[in-house]
């Protein structure tokens, strides 16, 4: 036991913990944190809002599948965190995010900059904890980080008063401890998933939908082998992109909203679907109803409180999808199963993807975002990270963008945050120093939080951003075109600001490319560069993200390019 | 159907906030809730009725159950349950008659009556929400003035 102001020892906890980088922005409330933060060898990375330093966090998660941390102070600091927070949630990332507090006996007085915290975050973390005695912070931490990483990932809370951060306390740092309600892990449920494979042998037109559940657990060889060992077409969601290398002969590319024409078409051909480590979102299958009702669903997920949420199983699988995943691959090579034989069904899922692949009408011009997301593609290296923003060019680059190396894609798909890509591609960055990191991006999102190009050339962390600039609010404008009659209004952005000078005022590369030949060299130069570097990519403002499937309608009725 | 869910939680401020906001955010809803703390004082158990259909139940139990504060969630089957909840009526005495019917009444359904009064009455009866139910349409054409109810307890019968 040692004696200890509470801040002290939360660097001490942070530190135990494997903490090397921490993201976010010092203010009164927990300027204790931030001077203990000084004297420990935890490297601080400033962001310039609360929001950024949240997404930081959030992509350093993601990539390193261990939570990203951020700080912020009371009030305002912590009330902007919780867009960073509730993203982080909607795509269950690992996060603790650690904010000050007013003092205990200020708390409920309605202090300066005082919020309460815990109550607003409630709906959108894991967990979220207040400890009252310094002595507390070093479990409430183990505790934290043991949550926010275990079973379903997502983001925890630690508010603390700022007495609690500057009073010593008797401090042990725990190595066991016990939290009697959380139980993240079952066994993997072996009947079930030997009734799944038996379901999928006896049907005829199986498929595999992969969700953000395989990336999370980084089960791609798993599902690979049962793919390839079964002869099922893998189609995913769209937080599953990149969970099946797009590259892959058994390959159709996310479903949905927007997804594939080829995946939407097959899924509803299909009459058994192996479901994987998703939950069914509205905006991936279009209609609930309609889906279940053709469709024996087999369910595996960690979170069994997501089996029957939104979609009625025929048999569920609960528990970690890497365990049961490998129990899966071991019950097959057993049985010695091996589907070399082609078989009806997938040579139409292979004369289907090739129609599609061949037939889908693009629009013409040498800027389309077809063309450039595939240069994108040629260019990039195979194991780089790609992030997005919300809108067109994410789902343009969910059509478009192949990701090949499992696990280098994500994307803000739950809560769906404008201004997350940029910020958690500089996360992102952090946790692989060694690969290059691109936000594709528009230019309507990378408005929202653009001034992390100060983070990100003050702290030597570069990154490129892809910026897809139609100058306007791209899939607003796609919506008003298609459902209310082309009334448009508050989409046009009128090219301002103007994105290389934007760059170049923060010290990083701005480049415009207006050639295909221009974005290559772009490319290489930001892949070269020492410093960010921003590609502002003209397009025409008019051009519509098809296939589209209208929301509340199901799959088969995929609006096709005419 | 009348769902009992009995929840064992740990005995802390705010988890009853934290229960009631996951019914509102997940658009679920509380028929009747009663808390209190059990032997051990580390727990309060938490007794809540709600009606709906199969899946809407088990979505309940299992968002209950995925939060951190929950140790301990049952769905307790009614016919291997004793449930009881507490009402208190106060009810109007119009004529002379009147209050010598509402003691009848009351003694017929195991009521103790209080603060018998002129003009009112008060009664307080231990039963389940159905008979409270019965008890109360015989008790108005008398004129209830204000009832105080106090949601279900519930536990399960031993073996069952």
């Amino acid at each position: 036991m040692e004696n200890m102001i509470g801040a002290r020892a939360l660097m001490v906890a942070l530190e135990k913990e494997g903490v090397k980088e921490v993201f976010g922005l010092p203010g009164g409330a927990n300027l204790p944190m931030y001077d203990e933060l000084y004297k420990s060898n935890i490297r601080h990375i400033l962001a310039r809002h609360e929001q950024s330093a949240a997404h930081m966090a959030d992509g350093y998660g993601r990539v390193s599948r261990k939570p990203g941390v951020c700080f912020a102070t009371s009030g305002p600091g912590s009330t902007n965190l919780i867009t960073g927070i509730a993203t982080a949630q909607a795509d269950s990332a690992p996060m603790v995010a650690i904010t000050g507090q007013v003092p205990v006996k200020m708390i409920g007085r309605d202090a300066f900059q005082e919020s309460d915290i815990i109550g607003m975050s409630n709906p959108c973390v894991k967990y979220a904890f207040q400890p009252r005695d310094p002595s507390e912070i070093p479990e409430v931490v183990k505790k934290g980080f043991y949550i926010a990483s275990t079973g379903r990932p997502g983001p925890v809370l630690l508010d603390i008063p700022k007495d609690v951060q500057q009073n010593e306390g008797k401090m042990t740092f725990p190595h066991e401890f016990k939290i009697r309600g959380y139980h993240p892990w079952t066994d993997p449920d072996i009947a079930n998933i030997e009734k799944a494979i038996d379901m999928l042998l006896s049907s005829e037109k199986p498929i595999i939908l992969s969700g953000g559940g395989v990336i999370i657990s980084s089960t791609f060889p798993e599902l690979q082998s049962i793919a390839e060992m079964l002869m099922i077409p893998v189609v995913t969601t769209f937080k599953g992109k990149g969970s099946f290398p797009e590259n892959h002969p058994l390959s159709l590319g996310p479903i949905g909203m927007h997804g594939h024409a080829e995946a939407n078409k097959l899924m509803v051909e299909a009459d058994c679907v192996l479901a994987i480590g998703t939950r069914f979102s509205d905006r991936s299958i279009g209609t609930f109803e309609e889906f279940e009702k053709r469709l024996k669903i087999i369910h595996m997920d960690v979170d069994p409180a997501e089996i029957g949420k939104n979609q009625t199983t025929s048999i569920a699988v609960v528990g970690d999808l890497q365990a049961s995943l490998r129990i899966m691959v071991k019950m097959l090579m057993k049985k010695a199963i091996k589907q070399t034989e082609e078989n009806k069904w997938i040579k139409h899922v292979k004369e289907v993807k090739q129609y599609w692949r061949e037939n889908l009408k693009l629009p013409k011009g040498e800027m389309t975002a077809a063309k450039i997301l595939r240069k994108l593609r040629e260019v990039l290296p195979k194991e780089a990270i790609t992030t997005t923003e919300v809108g067109q060019h994410q789902m343009w680059a969910s059509l478009f963008f192949d990701v090949i190396h499992p696990g280098t894609f994500f994307s803000s798909t739950g809560l769906g945050t404008m201004g997350w890509g940029f910020p958690a591609a500089i996360g992102a960055k952090v946790a692989r120093p060694d690969v290059p990191v691109v936000d594709i991006a528009g230019e309507g999102s990378f408005n929202m939080t653009e001034n992390s190009l100060a983070t990100s050339v003050l702290e030597d962390i570069p990154v490129i951003v892809f910026l897809v600039n139609n100058s306007s609010l791209g899939m607003v404008a796609q919506w008003q075109r298609t459902f209310y009659d082309r009334r448009m209004i508050g989409i046009d952005l009128k090219n301002c600001p103007d994105y290389v000078k934007i760059a170049e005022s923060y010290g990083a590369q701005g480049i415009r490319a207006q050639s295909l030949d221009e974005l290559g060299r772009a490319i290489k130069a930001g892949l070269k560069s020492d410093v960010t570097t921003v590609i502002d990519i003209p397009i025409d403002p008019d051009d519509d993200v098809l296939p589209f499937v209208a929301p509340g309608t199901p799959l088969k009725d995929m609006i096709l390019p005419s | 159907m009348l769902t009992i869910i009995s929840i064992l939680v740990e005995n802390k401020p705010g988890i009853l906030w934290k229960v009631t906001n996951m019914f509102r955010s997940r658009n679920f809803n509380i028929e009747s809730i009663s808390v209190g703390v059990t032997v051990d004082p580390e727990f309060s158990r938490m007794t809540i009725t709600t009606k709906g259909d199969e899946k809407y139940v088990q979505q309940i139990v299992k968002q209950l159950d995925k939060m951190i504060d929950t140790v301990e969630v049952r769905r307790l089957d009614e016919h291997k349950t004793v449930y009881r909840e507490l009402i208190l009526f106060k009810i109007k005495v119009s004529k002379a008659s009147d209050s010598m019917e509402i003691n009848k009444l009351a003694s017929a359904y195991g009521a103790k009556v209080h603060d018998a009064k002129k003009d009112s009455i008060m009664v307080e009866l231990t039963a389940t929400p159905d008979q409270i139910n019965a008890f109360e349409e015989l008790a108005k054409p008398y004129g209830i003035i204000e009832t105080a109810r106090t949601g279900v307890a519930a536990l399960q019968r031993s073996g069952a």
